[in-house]
């Protein structure tokens, strides 16, 4: 066993231990705090693959703001009842069943598949991917489109969240 | 390569060549990147035990006080006389804490801080690792530390400390917005988000080049360390110390010493961004020459923070978030645009600094403008008043 | 060196925790939860097919940045419509909301 597969063995440990600790904790900070470690196994996982920039983007993006901004949901909705019950809802069983199947139906597939066991080809040493994928992102003949598109989708989801999570004064059930 | 030029580049070597007589070339890579990573890692922690007597010494002086002066010669051993007080003092948990997140969090904003000087370019050659990612590196890293106060404000149950947590995020995540924008504007003059690469490309310091820029990086950077006039989070006079009021002994010591360390880092981050890092007469030949530069540039960094805190008083929340959403952030955004589209067309011409100079006044007094607008507005929203009526005797 | 497979398992795997997180937790945050795990799922396999299949093109890395933007997207309205239903009716429990049911 080489050292990259020890530590990729390690870190996907880690990653489903705390993603099975996210789905089943009845604290929600404390299942947040467990998807901050997820995430950042995930991170590790994309060193592992070279992919530099997008490891760096994943602990930006999401431990610096997603899990962050879920913590901070999560203390804001405190007063909530529901939060002291049962984690899981009644169909709870049914959705182990549904996703039990649909890991094992995964695994399956993928092992049938032809080029399961391909190894990776070196990268060349001389090409700079980050600097590759920032070309592509604003070239016409690449992915400007999308880019824009999500440019587009983010500041609607900016508008969207402060219309939408804005306190209304005029609604007198809100009203302090 | 003799030991006066590159003391660390050869003591390296000789470690190595020493290890490779009786240990395989893997094991050898591992010890030498591991005390790489310590001494790396010690430096930040020793130069706190400095930087602690240091900001005492000129706290001091801004208030016509003597400072620390009883142990030992002007009071040096004082940090380590705090020390060990606070090593020996009684560790306390809340009955009600949550125990493993109380624990972890003062560990996290040590590494937090810590984990930037892997990418701090010391002298010619001398990085922890230079990530062709470094600058978005210090931001990501940056989220630990925010992750850590939330962690620690929320296991305390502590009503204080949970309100410190809120705002702590409150603030951080906002004034992270317009430091990141800032931090854009070095690495499209560098054109590379490489440390190393920028301290090499800045001929002409950046500062020159974008000066507002560099203010905005270190008003955003003074909120990110929660100094004064920023220290809504630990504010004592309203909500007793924050996310940390419950926490005790070297815990404490361990968030105290993580925010005199990020202080002085951000000073270092501002040298290498704006100040032309290690580079000065001599570096590239005696490299120790290039971290005692690095040093002194970013101590210059640190003593405007320290003397931003003794001057203004802290500012009112509202205040502060009004001033990131509505001041730094459009500014900042105005000159990342300004700067891209001069930096393309005038970049390699001569023109390039006069132009991005004129661009950063103009955008300056655009934002004095709106300044003057704002103030304007307020002052007369506040002389419209109505007669309040007056209580009478029924 | 490691086989592609390792990598589509541990998605696989992922990406089922966070699909039992969604359908099988209580409270609307937890679900977002479920989801982002399951986006992160989907950002592991986009990343290994880019490195194992087509290290050329960059179109893995690309789809895993728009992924990214989704993602952040998605939680911001996520979390606005929870504390917006919590304000109006004290519960983030998502068998509570049910006053479009039929």
């Amino acid at each position: 066993m080489t050292v990259e597969q020890a530590v990729f063995l390690f870190t996907s440990f880690l990653i489903l231990f705390s993603g099975f600790m996210m789905v089943t904790r009845q604290n929600l900070v404390h299942a947040a705090l467990y998807l901050v470690v997820a995430l950042f196994g995930v991170a590790v996982i994309f060193v592992l693959l070279e992919a530099g920039f997008l490891a760096v983007v994943q602990v930006l993006v999401y431990i610096g703001a997603i899990a962050i901004l879920m913590i901070f949901a999560v203390m804001l909705t405190r007063g909530d009842v529901s939060q002291e019950q049962e984690p899981v809802n009644a169909n709870f069983g049914w959705a182990l069943l549904l996703a039990a199947l649909f890991c094992f139906g995964l695994i399956v597939l993928i092992g049938q598949w032809p080029a399961i066991d391909s190894q990776a080809p070196a990268l060349d040493p001389e090409a700079d991917t980050v600097l590759d994928l920032g070309a592509a992102l604003v070239s016409p003949d690449a992915y400007v489109i999308p880019f824009e598109v999500a440019s587009v989708l983010l500041l609607a989801a900016l508008i969207g969240a402060l219309v939408v999570a804005r306190p209304q004064k005029k609604n007198p059930r809100s009203a302090k | 390569m003799s030991f006066i030029n590159d003391p660390i580049g050869f003591l390296a070597e000789w470690i190595t060549n020493f290890l490779s007589g009786f240990l395989p070339e893997a094991w050898v890579i591992f010890i030498v990147t591991l005390l790489g990573v310590i001494i790396t890692a010690s430096f930040g922690l020793i130069i706190v035990i400095f930087l602690i007597w240091l900001e005492r010494k000129i706290a001091a002086r801004f208030q016509d006080r003597l400072g620390p002066n009883r142990a030992g010669p002007y009071g040096l051993l004082q940090t380590f006389a705090d020390m060990i007080k606070l090593i020996t003092k009684e560790d306390v948990v809340p009955e009600k804490a949550d125990k493993l997140t109380f624990n972890i969090a003062p560990i996290l904003s040590v590494v937090a801080v810590l984990l930037i000087w892997a990418v701090v370019p010391f002298a010619p050659g001398w990085i922890g690792t230079d990530l062709n990612v470094g600058v978005l590196y210090i931001a990501a890293v940056g989220s630990f530390g925010i992750l850590s106060i939330l962690m620690a404000g929320w296991s305390s149950n502590n009503k204080y400390a949970l309100l410190g947590a809120f705002r702590a995020v409150a603030q951080l995540i906002s004034y992270e917005v317009p430091m990141l924008i800032t931090l854009m504007v070095p690495v499209l003059l560098a054109r590379d988000m490489g440390m190393m690469t920028i301290v090499e490309s800045q001929n002409l310091w950046y500062i020159a080049l974008a000066p507002i820029s560099a203010i905005i990086f270190m008003v955003s950077s003074i909120a990110e360390v929660g100094r004064t006039p920023f220290d809504l989070i630990e504010a004592e006079s309203e909500i007793v110390a924050g996310y940390h009021t419950e926490y005790t002994g070297m815990k404490f010591g361990m968030f105290f010493a993580a925010e005199f360390l990020h202080a002085f880092t951000i000073g270092v981050i501002f040298a290498i961004l704006f100040l032309g890092g290690w580079r000065g007469p001599g570096a590239e030949e005696f490299r120790l020459l290039g971290v005692v530069y690095l040093m002194l540039k970013g101590l210059l960094g640190y003593f405007i923070v320290m003397w931003v805190r003794s001057t203004l008083p802290r500012i009112r929340i509202d205040h502060m978030l009004a001033f990131n959403w509505k001041f730094l952030t459009p500014l900042s955004l105005m000159l990342l645009v300004m700067t891209a589209i001069l930096d393309k067309i005038f970049g390699d011409t001569a023109l390039r600094l006069p132009l991005l100079l004129a661009g950063n006044v103009l955008v300056l007094f655009l934002g004095w403008l709106a300044l003057r607008w704002a103030s304007r507005r307020q002052t007369k929203t506040r002389r419209v008043f109505k007669k309040r009526p007056v209580a009478k005797p029924a | 060196m490691i086989p592609l497979s390792w990598y589509l398992v541990l998605a696989a795997a992922l990406f089922s925790l966070g699909l039992y997180g969604v359908l099988a937790r209580k409270n609307a945050i937890a679900i977002l939860m479920g989801v982002e795990l399951m986006l992160n799922a989907v950002n592991v396999n986009l990343v290994a097919f880019w490195r194992y299949l087509t290290p050329d093109s960059v179109s893995g890395q690309a789809f895993a940045v728009m992924v990214f933007a989704v993602a952040a997207a998605e939680v911001a309205v996520g979390l606005a419509l929870v504390i917006s239903i919590y304000r109006r009716r004290k519960t983030v429990a998502a068998d509570e909301i049910n006053l479009m049911k039929w």
